[in-house]
């Protein structure tokens, strides 16, 4: 029943904004034309709590709105990798912070151990850049968009005066893999 | 495919309200329904409305009544301990016909319970959560396109009936952002008002044909009588057993007499099924999910969605009783809509339930289970 669907769960600690990546990721997905559902969910915590967000894209529309089958997961956190990774299907793409480690449950599916969150420090001198640095990587990755409609979604949901500093968090995500 | 956006559902609900005209809204922000009052206090004041933050959830409703007598059509937006606490005002919006509107995306109960997951546990509530025999009407949007059109139809079914209209919302959709196509211009309904010199002298006078009385706004031209006590046609308390009975007959029958106007469902691969699924609002996602699945193994399942959700489209759900072998009754609760759904039924085929209390989403595997197995009972 899935096929064609990609079925995207990112997720991290709450604060470092994998909700927002996921809403970049679908609102791209709206501008190529292709139907997505968008959801997370999280505890009452602000900042801290773990955090999951989700995002399936697809060709066709899309009845069930929550992931079952992930395609793809991102972990920025150990604590997020844990409690997310079983359940991940044989095949599937996982891009995981570089600082964390893989469990074994993992073995059968594409683990990349990226350096995220150096990445949005030291290319942009702000932690908190981390979720577009993976925005980029992971649309170079599973090749959603055009590089052009990602930069615009992502020009789209970020606060005035801080578009060339996203943008440049963006770039590096995507010079992360090539 | 044409020009869509991205959107939340709370965020579609408030687009929806005011493409359909609401110039006010009072709330009191609470999980899951934050974003509608987020959003509502952005996008008020650049469309010449008003949006307060209230000290609580009564007297948010309490200013949406005043508001929407006054003449200015309003909104409150809330989720389940919120509603609870908005329920004597809105017996008081039944009786005084106030139109209004008031959105409860329902979270985990009893109580503040989890606020963070869905619950479809308000379903009860939304019917009898005021005291006293009074007409309801509540609709239960299920994608996020429908956060949009039914926040339109739930003003024009409160304008035209004079009457409150809860738009019952859960987590899952209130949270989901899809994209949506949204209409253009519409020309929303709007509360009658008659120049006949019997309801100017009588503010409350039925016209001949007519279902409620004229309404005109609160504080401009002549000042007439509102109040939550039974009332004659002058509007002043009485206690004549005969006005009683006319008034609260007539706001039953305003809702009950026009169940063809007001009543709506969804029917998914009905035609030929052997099992029918009945469930409405988030719950119907994955529900589809499920027919389409099971047909894909062969079995012959279909999807009803009271889309009106009160009052229950009992007429429709009787017709397809007699067509299909079992009904099977998904909700996030401990079986609330089965209770309806039998009722409507009447022991013409089997019934069975699925349900779920613990603020995890029931899955479309879930669902196939239920459906395959026979299972009577979901508990």
């Amino acid at each position: 029943m899935k096929n064609g669907q990609m079925q995207l769960r990112l997720t991290g600690s709450g604060g470092q904004g994998v909700i927002l990546a996921s809403v970049i990721l679908a609102e791209a997905a709206v501008m190529a034309d292709k139907y997505t559902a968008q959801s997370q969910s999280y505890g009452p915590e602000a900042r801290g709590g773990s955090c999951k967000a989700e995002c399936i894209i697809s060709d066709a529309p899309i009845a069930f709105t929550k992931v079952t089958v992930p395609t793809f997961l991102l972990a920025l956190t150990q604590k997020a990798l844990d409690t997310y990774a079983p359940g991940i299907p044989e095949g599937a793409t996982v891009v995981i912070d570089e600082s964390l480690s893989a469990p074994e449950c993992l073995k059968n599916a594409r683990v990349l151990a990226l350096p995220i969150l150096r990445t949005a420090k030291e290319k942009t001198g702000k932690a908190f850049t981390a979720n577009i640095v993976a925005v980029g990587a992971i649309n170079r990755l599973l090749k959603i968009v055009s590089a052009e409609a990602i930069e615009k979604a992502v020009l789209m949901h970020v606060p005035a005066g801080s578009e060339s500093i996203n943008m440049a968090a963006l770039r590096a995500g995507e010079e992360l893999v090539s | 495919m044409s020009k869509r956006v991205l959107l939340q559902g709370n965020e579609a609900v408030v687009e929806g309200a005011l493409a359909a005209g609401m110039r006010f809204f009072a709330g009191y922000p609470i999980t899951p329904s934050t974003e509608i009052a987020e959003q509502a206090s952005l996008r008020l004041p650049l469309c010449d409305g008003h949006f307060i933050q209230m000290e609580d959830e009564i007297s948010s409703m309490a200013a949406v009544i005043g508001a929407s007598a006054a003449g200015v059509k309003s909104m409150t937006a809330t989720s389940g301990p919120g509603f609870s606490l908005k329920q004597e005002n809105i017996g008081y919006a039944c009786l005084s016909e106030i139109p209004c509107v008031i959105v409860d995306v329902q979270r985990s109960g009893p109580s503040t319970g989890l606020p963070t997951s869905p619950s479809q546990g308000d379903y009860m509530q939304a019917r009898w959560g005021t005291h006293g025999d009074h007409p309801v009407i509540a609709l239960s949007p299920s994608s996020v396109g429908e956060c949009y059109t039914l926040t339109v139809r739930a003003f024009d079914l409160s304008e035209k009936y004079r009457t409150p209209v809860i738009l019952l919302m859960d987590e899952i959709i209130g949270h989901l952002r899809e994209g949506v196509e949204l209409p253009g211009k519409i020309t929303p309904a709007e509360r009658p008002v008659y120049e006949d010199p019997e309801c100017l002298r009588h503010p409350y006078h039925i016209p001949e044909g007519a279902w409620v009385p004229g309404m005109k706004p609160f504080g401009q031209g002549e000042f007439y009588n509102v109040t939550g006590l039974i009332h004659d046609e002058e509007g002043f308390p009485t206690n004549s057993n005969e006005a009683a009975r006319r008034l609260v007959r007539r706001l039953l029958d305003k809702i009950e007499k026009n169940y063809d106007d007001i009543v709506t469902v969804e029917e998914f691969m009905t035609e030929d099924a052997d099992t029918l699924i009945v469930c409405f609002g988030g719950t119907a996602r994955a529900a589809k999910e499920a027919v389409l699945e099971a047909r894909a193994a062969g079995v012959r399942a279909g999807l009803f969605r009271p889309v009106t959700v009160w009052p229950f489209p009992e007429k429709e759900l009787f017709a397809l009783s007699g067509r299909v072998k079992r009904i099977l009754t998904v909700e996030h609760n401990d079986g609330q809509m089965a209770r309806e759904v039998e009722r409507a039924v009447r022991g013409r085929c089997e019934t069975a339930f699925l349900g779920k209390i613990d603020g995890s989403v029931i899955t479309p595997r879930e669902i196939l289970e239920a459906v395959k197995e026979g299972r009577r009972n979901g508990k």
